[in-house]
């Protein structure tokens, strides 16, 4: 639709404005076309304003059937391309229907918005919120502006976050208990824990950590999982023997982590694991796999 | 191709190429650090750092490929304190930055260089940052790498210790963690290396072996450094230092290590901590592996704290407070216990520094030099005789070190371990230990003053003394031999005590063992036997007073009858010529103590040596002259004894067998008849008699001479009974007249004509000074002169 605007040459120009944009945290989002740009964060609840203006191209007027703003959350499945469900969707009438003759704007105000889910760029699905201007046309198709924005919500830190505590092994072959100290880590957190041989017959070239991220779309047959490894980081070199316990600390800040999304409006969920991997000097792997939550907390003011 | 020396080539490029990955990154991150770019300067040098993930290189190759990133780390090391001083990136940040490498061991080394900054900007305690780096390290489980990292952390860290005194000094105990850090890293790296024996195929065992020698300094490194440390104090050393260490040694179970860490902990902590620490200490070792050459360095030990009481004096109260002694001797009883297979030799050289140490740090103790010889015969005990040369030479080695020391055998015969240790020895080692003995004894002369000590040295010397059993004499060498017998023979003379029974003991206790010497022996020992008991005879002579009492049991008498069984023994071997001339030595001697009887019997030894023994003319003309000698002597011969003593004597020299011998036997014979002293004998008859017959066979011979070769004999005989003329001439003998000697010269004169062809220089040389001597005696003047007045010799 944008295209065909692009075309023909709009006889408008539509902006669309967030209140008080200066102060607001931006994130870089890629668009469809691999370009980056910057888009305002919001978080549930918020009120969104702003203002809208429409400048028609001199010497012309635009007649129309009226303007309304849309405040929309999508949830795209690529697989399906092309058709979006929406969860969430407000509207505001701007103007009657009438003309438009010089520059003209429109303050628009969605107070308290619920905006349940984050936005999400992920393999397989994408759920965004936008904000969307129709100007409606009778003859000509409707002009349309879009405006991205982003949702991030934050969480408390759990009351409850027992550790990962966990015995392993094969037997006579390979013996290790493994402990991480939570089950549940924010964002910019670090695991700690270690990794004790019990048993140790096999002779190990290395143990690495994993991140994986798991997304699953769909539901029923139509289920698509897709996971990805994030980050790969060697914990241990070298062949351990018994008794021998192996720290682990690793920092998530610098990995592309969400904060784990469940069962997103029936349509999809990311899950992130973590995956220890023996491996050993004919490159036979042995691993195991354990979920983490991840979640986003509030940034504490300190960190800046 | 030989796999080894294509391993060898491929280890030299792999080398080329892991130092042309490390210039390249380290040249990208300079680039970074110049441009302070520190996200660049974290990815390069984690780059570079990943040459040395290589498994590829020997250790030796690893530790240039090492050195080279270590340079390189001391720039990013200041890069981080610059960028950190200049607040750009607090160290904290920096301090979880780097540890979001993937890769284990860049992101270690990247953490230990963040680490050293961070403690040095003394954001955190000290502690806090070793501990934690200490602990992370734990990721690298691959020996060469983990020791290498370790050690990395190790050179970093060194200034940087909570040491007392230090900058970085926490509150009170931040010694302990100083300490701990140390320890924590030495156990670690020790475990790696240990380790590392047990990985990889077996048949490269020994180049392993060898490889993890050329590592050990990392790991013994890390001792020094505790050494170092100022706040390890001795109570320090005592209540943790020590015992942890040692935990770790003897846990490691691993040969290598155990020696080479035993010997560093010595090597490293000062003398005083060791000998306060003793027991625990010494208790390590005897649980350490059965094939650790415990004995070097348990020497080690020993001669470091001998030394250390050597050098100081004033510590050796010390060494008694904590009885080190007693312990020393304990442990090694322990170590050889537990170590069932270690070679005798080992065992023995053990004692050997334990006595040293014995020797140098309690000289005064004999006791304990006792219980150390006494140990090592409990370790033989139920052996055979060693065969093993290395332990033989330990044992002598134990033997000798006491006889330097005390530089007194008197000392060393109060050891009642000592000959039971020279029980093992094999024969000729026995002797070369004898012999040791007695050059020790003449070395400083000591003079053994009692029967038993001597009866305690021959027991030690016996190898000398007699034949062992199963001895094989044929293999003698007989330089050797004689050069052992000597010694026996200056030994003796050493054999003194100032009083007479006491020195008559010593005496029998001497001629006892002699004896059992055998025909070979003999002739070496007898006479200093002899002559060491004639001594005593006239220190006996010159006191008479003693002499007579009954009671006193060190008689001449006695003595003389010691004698005559002696030399009897020794003319049985038989060594007739030898025998003779002791009898005759110890009739002189009886000569002197009056002893008629005595005198006599020896004399009739004597005589029958030389009528049944001796048959050798020229040895008959010897002894018959020592005869007539010692008879000429004798002065307490009743008339008949002398009588038939000098008759036989006369007897004898008419009986030599060729004409001049008998000729001069003769002549000599006269001396019996004329003795200078009070009531001696003065027959000038019977001189005059055996003077003419000696002219008589003077004669005899010459014609013999003229008969068998066409000419006559020289007249040197007829000279020589001519001075003996002269001589009783002089000594105023009635019956020898100027008269005669005057027929006499010209009898010699007559016969130098007819015999003008064959002229004798030394002969007309002879006569010439005889005349001139006549000529002298003339002009003297005086009774003398006026005797010879009438002689015309001219």
């Amino acid at each position: 639709m944008n295209y065909i605007i692009g075309a023909f040459k709009p006889p408008c120009d539509t902006s669309i404005t967030f209140a008080e944009a200066r102060g607001r945290k931006q994130v870089s989002v890629k668009k469809d076309n691999g370009k980056t740009t910057m888009v305002p964060v919001f978080q549930s609840m918020e009120t969104i304003s702003g203002e809208v203006s429409i400048a028609p191209v001199p010497g012309k007027r635009i007649e129309h059937t009226g303007v309304k703003i849309e405040l929309l959350g999508q949830i795209e499945l690529y697989f399906d391309r092309g058709n979006f469900y929406d969860f969430t969707s407000l509207v505001r009438e701007l103007e009657i229907p009438g003309e438009i003759y010089e520059r003209k704007t429109y303050p628009f105000e969605f107070s308290s918005v619920e905006m349940p889910y984050e936005s999400h760029n992920g393999t397989n699905v994408r759920l965004r919120y936008i904000l969307k201007v129709t100007i409606g046309r009778n003859y000509v198709g409707n002009i349309v502006e879009y405006r991205d924005f982003y949702v991030r919500n934050y969480s408390p830190a759990p009351t409850i976050n027992n550790s990962i505590k966990m015995e392993v092994g094969i037997e006579d072959c390979l013996h290790i208990e493994f402990e991480y100290n939570k089950s549940k880590y924010h964002l910019n957190d670090v695991i700690i824990g270690k990794i004790y041989f019990l048993l140790v017959r096999i002779k190990i070239k290395n143990m690495e950590l994993e991140i994986r991220r798991r997304e699953s779309t769909g539901s029923g047959s139509n289920t698509f999982v897709e996971t990805e490894t994030l980050a790969k980081f060697e914990l241990m070199d070298g062949a351990p023997v018994r008794g021998e316990s192996i720290p682990v600390r690793l920092f998530l800040t610098p990995y592309e982590l969400t904060p784990t999304y469940r069962n997103i409006n029936n349509k999809f969920s990311v899950k992130y694991y973590l995956n220890l991997v023996l491996v050993d000097e004919e490159d036979r792997r042995y691993f195991k796999q354990q979920e983490i939550t991840i979640y986003r907390l509030l940034d504490t003011p300190q960190a800046s | 191709m030989l796999p080894d020396g294509g391993g060898g080539d491929d280890e030299e490029r792999w080398l080329a190429e892991g130092i042309a990955g490390v210039q390249q990154n380290a040249f990208y991150m300079h680039r970074a650090l110049d441009s302070n770019n520190l996200k660049d300067a974290l990815k390069y040098s984690a780059q570079m750092l990943s040459e040395l993930r290589t498994s590829r290189l020997s250790p030796h190759k690893y530790y240039e490929l090492y050195m080279r990133a270590f340079d390189e780390m001391r720039k990013l090391e200041m890069f981080f304190r610059e960028e950190t001083r200049r607040g750009s990136c607090s160290v904290v940040d920096l301090y979880e930055l780097v540890q979001h490498a993937g890769n284990v061991l860049p992101r270690l080394y990247l953490l230990c260089t963040v680490g050293s900054v961070y403690i040095k900007s003394k954001e955190a305690p000290a502690k806090d940052v070793l501990k934690d780096l200490v602990e992370m390290c734990r990721g690298i489980q691959h020996p060469l790498r983990g020791l290498f990292l370790r050690s990395y952390l190790s050179q970093i860290s060194r200034d940087k210790l909570p040491d007392i005194g230090s900058e970085y000094e926490g509150d009170a105990d931040s010694i302990n963690d100083a300490v701990e850090f140390v320890l924590q890293n030495f156990i670690e790296m020790n475990k790696l290396w240990v380790r590392m024996q047990h990985q990889g195929p077996v048949r490269e065992k020994d180049k392993r072996g060898k490889e993890r020698n050329e590592l050990r300094d990392l790991v013994g490194k890390n001792l020094h450094v505790l050494s170092q440390i100022e706040g390890v104090d001795l109570e320090m050393y005592k209540e943790t230092v020590l015992p942890r260490i040692s935990e770790q040694v003897v846990n490691c179970k691993d040969d290598l290590a155990q020696f080479y860490l035993m010997d560093c902990i010595i090597q490293v902590f000062p003398d005083e901590y060791h000998l306060q620490t003793l027991e625990t200490l010494l208790s390590a070792f005897p649980q350490l592996q059965p094939n650790v050459d415990i004995k070097t360095v348990l020497s080690q030990l020993m001669d470091r704290l001998s030394n250390y009481a050597a050098t100081s004096p004033e510590v050796l109260p010390e060494f008694l407070q904590v009885e080190a002694f007693a312990k020393f001797s304990n442990a090694i009883g322990k170590v050889i216990e537990a170590q069932v297979d270690m070679p005798v030799v080992g065992a023995v050289t053990l004692y050997v520094s334990l006595l040293t140490f014995t020797l140098r740090v309690h000289p005064d103790r004999l006791d304990y030099v006792d219980q150390v010889l006494g140990a090592c015969v409990k370790k033989l005990s139920g052996k055979a005789k060693l065969e093993d040369s290395r332990a033989t030479k330990q044992i002598v080695a134990l033997l000798s070190a006491p006889l330097e020391k005390y530089s007194n055998i008197v000392t060393a015969l109060e050891l009642s371990n000592y000959p039971r240790v020279m029980d093992y020895l094999d024969n000729a080692t026995t002797k070369v230990m004898a012999l040791v003995i007695i050059q020790s004894i003449m070395k400083n002369t000591t003079c053994i003053s009692t029967s038993d000590k001597i009866e305690a040295l021959f027991d030690l010397i016996k190898g000398l003394i007699k034949d062992m059993d199963g001895a094989q004499d044929d293999e003698l060498d007989e330089e050797d031999f004689k050069e052992e017998q000597n010694s026996v023979a200056r030994l003796i003379h050493m054999l003194h005590n100032d009083d007479h029974e006491e020195m008559l003991k010593i005496l029998c206790t001497v001629q006892k063992h002699i004896l059992q010497g055998g025909p070979k022996r003999l002739p070496f020992t007898v006479p200093s036997l002899v002559f060491s008991a004639l001594k005593l005879v006239r220190r006996l002579q010159g006191q008479d007073g003693d002499v007579t009492g009954e009671e006193v049991p060190a008689t001449p008498k006695k003595i003389f009858q010691i004698l005559h069984q002696t030399i009897e023994a020794l003319s049985c071997v038989p060594c007739p010529e030898l025998s003779l001339r002791l009898y005759l030595q110890c009739a002189e001697a009886a000569n002197d103590c009056d002893l008629e009887p005595v005198a006599y019997e020896f004399f009739t030894q004597a005589f029958i040596l030389y009528e049944e023994e001796i048959a050798d003319s020229k040895a008959q003309i010897t002894a018959l002259h020592l005869i007539i000698g010692t008879l000429q002597r004798m002065g307490i011969f009743g008339v008949e004894n002398r009588d038939t003593l000098t008759h036989k004597t006369t007897g004898y020299s008419a009986k030599l067998l060729k004409k001049p011998d008998q000729c001069r036997a003769v002549y000599a014979c006269s001396h019996l008849f004329w003795t200078d002293d009070q009531d001696g004998i003065m027959d000038g008859e019977r001189v005059l008699l055996c003077l003419k017959r000696a002219l008589r066979i003077a004669n005899a011979a010459q014609q013999m001479a003229n008969v068998s070769k066409g000419s006559s004999g020289s007249v040197t005989l007829f000279i020589e009974i001519l001075n003996k003329y002269l001589y009783f001439f002089e000594k105023g003998i009635p019956q020898i007249t100027n008269t005669v000697i005057q027929d006499l010269i010209e009898l010699i004169r007559t016969e130098k004509q007819n015999d003008s062809q064959t002229s004798d220089p030394s002969a007309e040389a002879f006569f010439a000074s005889t005349l001139r001597y006549i000529e002298f005696q003339k002009q003297k003047g005086g009774s003398i002169g006026e005797k010879y007045e009438q002689i015309k010799a001219a």
